[in-house]
C-alpha cells in the first residue's frame, strides 16, 4: 500500500496539510473575537512572540547541516554583536544582518 | 456589483503593492533558504512535485522540516501527524495575533481562513510591519498581494532548484543557514510596537534553548505558552504599575 505514488502526498496532505492549518483556521476563529488593545490580545502577542523566538533561538543554538560542526561562541558572538550594532545604530534590519553574517563567515574562514 | 469600479481598482492597486513586497529583504532572505530547503529535500530522498506539493499546502518552513525528517524516518503517519502539529501550534497565537489589525466589519470568514493558510513567520512579521500603513478596508488585498505570492514564487523556486542545487560549499552553506535566525532576531525586535512584546522575545529567546535541553519533546510550548504567560504577568502587574507610578507625579504637576 504505502509503494503507491500517492501515498507520499496522502502523508503530505494529512500530516503536513491538515496538521499545519488546523492551527491557522482556529487562530482566524480565536483572532475574530479578539479586540483591538485587548488584555487578551495582549497576552495572545506575547505567547505568539515567545514561541516564535524560541523556534529561532534554536536555530542558532542548535543548528542541522555544515554549521552544526561550527562552536557555539562563533554563532552566539556573531549575532550577539551584530544585533548590539543593530540596536546602537538605529534598529536598521540590513545592519544586524549584515554585521553578523560578516563575522559569521569570517569566523568559519579562520577556524 | 459588490464594489463600485474605482473600488476593484484600488483593491487591486493595494494588492499590487503587496505583491512589491516580495523583493524586500525579508522575501529575498526567505527565498535562499528555500534553495537550501530544495538542497534538504534532494538529500532526504523526497522527490521533485513533492516538494513542490509541500511547500504549497504546508509551507511553515520549520513544519516541512520536521515532516520530512519523520517521513525519511520511516515513522507511521500517526506519529508524523504529531510531530508536525505540535511543532505548529504556534500559528493559532500568531494568525490570532494578526487578525485584528487585518479584519474589518466586512470581512468574509471563508477569505480570512483561505489567507491563514499563507501566514508563517515571514509573512506574518510582515503583516506586524505594514499593516497598520494600509487603509483597514484595503489590508486583505495587500496581505494577500504579499503572502500567497511570496508562497507561489517559493514553490517555484524548490522546483526549479531541485537537483540543481545538490551541494553548497560549506561556508556558504552555513551562511545562508544562519540569514533566517537573524533576520528573525532584528526584523521582530524592530517591529515591537509593544513593551510586552519585547519582554516575550527576550523570555522566548532564553527559555527556547534552555528547554530543549531540560524537556526535548516539548520544549517549544513551554517556552512559547509558559514564557510568554510570563512575559504578560511580568509587564500586567509589574512594568505597567511602576509606569504609571512614575507618569501619575507629572500629572499631579499639570494641575492646576
Amino acid at each position: 500500500m504505502s509503494d503507491a505514488w500517492w501515498w507520499t502526498y496522502l502523508v503530505i496532505i494529512i500530516a503536513g496539510w491538515l496538521a499545519t492549518d488546523l492551527w491557522r483556521w482556529l487562530g482566524v476563529i480565536v483572532g475574530n473575537r479578539l479586540d483591538d488593545d485587548s488584555e487578551a490580545l495582549q497576552w495572545v502577542r506575547a505567547v505568539a512572540t515567545a514561541l516564535v523566538m524560541a523556534v529561532t533561538s534554536k536555530l542558532v543554538f542548535f543548528p542541522t547541516g555544515t554549521l552544526a560542526e561550527s562552536p557555539l561562541w562563533l554563532r552566539l558572538a556573531a549575532l550577539g554583536i551584530g544585533f548590539l550594532v543593530f540596536l546602537l545604530t538605529g534598529q536598521r534590519v540590513i545592519v544586524c544582518v549584515g554585521v553578523s553574517i560578516a563575522l559569521l563567515i569570517a569566523g568559519l574562514m579562520v577556524l | 456589483m459588490l464594489f463600485s469600479p474605482s473600488d476593484v481598482r484600488s483593491s487591486l492597486s493595494w494588492f499590487l503593492s503587496g505583491m512589491r513586497g516580495i523583493l524586500s529583504l525579508p522575501a529575498l532572505i526567505l527565498m535562499t533558504s528555500f534553495v537550501g530547503f530544495s538542497a534538504f529535500a534532494l538529500e532526504s530522498g523526497i522527490g521533485r512535485g513533492e516538494a513542490v506539493f509541500m511547500t504549497l499546502v504546508v509551507w511553515a518552513l520549520p513544519a516541512k522540516m520536521i515532516l520530512i525528517g519523520t517521513m525519511a524516518g520511516g515513522a507511521p503517519l500517526a506519529a508524523s501527524f504529531l510531530a508536525v502539529t505540535l511543532s505548529s501550534i504556534r500559528m493559532m497565537p500568531m494568525v490570532a495575533s494578526i487578525m485584528p489589525d487585518m479584519k474589518n466589519d466586512k470581512s468574509p470568514t471563508w477569505l480570512l481562513l483561505f489567507l491563514s493558510h499563507f501566514v508563517a513567520i515571514t509573512s506574518w512579521v510582515f503583516a506586524i510591519q505594514h499593516l497598520n500603513d494600509v487603509p483597514r478596508d484595503k489590508r486583505i488585498a495587500y496581505f494577500g498581494g504579499f503572502a500567497i505570492t511570496l508562497t507561489l514564487i517559493n514553490a517555484v523556486i524548490v522546483g526549479v532548484c531541485y537537483g540543481i542545487v545538490a551541494q553548497f560549499p560549506p561556508i556558504v552553506a552555513g551562511a545562508l543557514f544562519m540569514l533566517t535566525p537573524i533576520y528573525f532576531f532584528a526584523s521582530i525586535w524592530a517591529s515591537a510596537r509593544h513593551d510586552v512584546v519585547k519582554l516575550a522575545f527576550v523570555v522566548g529567546v532564553v527559555m527556547g534553548p534552555a528547554m530543549a535541553m531540560i524537556e526535548p519533546e516539548f520544549d517549544i510550548l513551554y517556552a512559547g505558552l509558559g514564557g510568554g504567560t510570563l512575559a504578560y504577568l511580568f509587564d500586567r502587574y509589574v512594568l505597567r504599575p511602576r509606569r504609571r507610578a512614575k507618569a501619575s507625579p507629572s500629572v499631579m504637576e499639570d494641575m492646576p
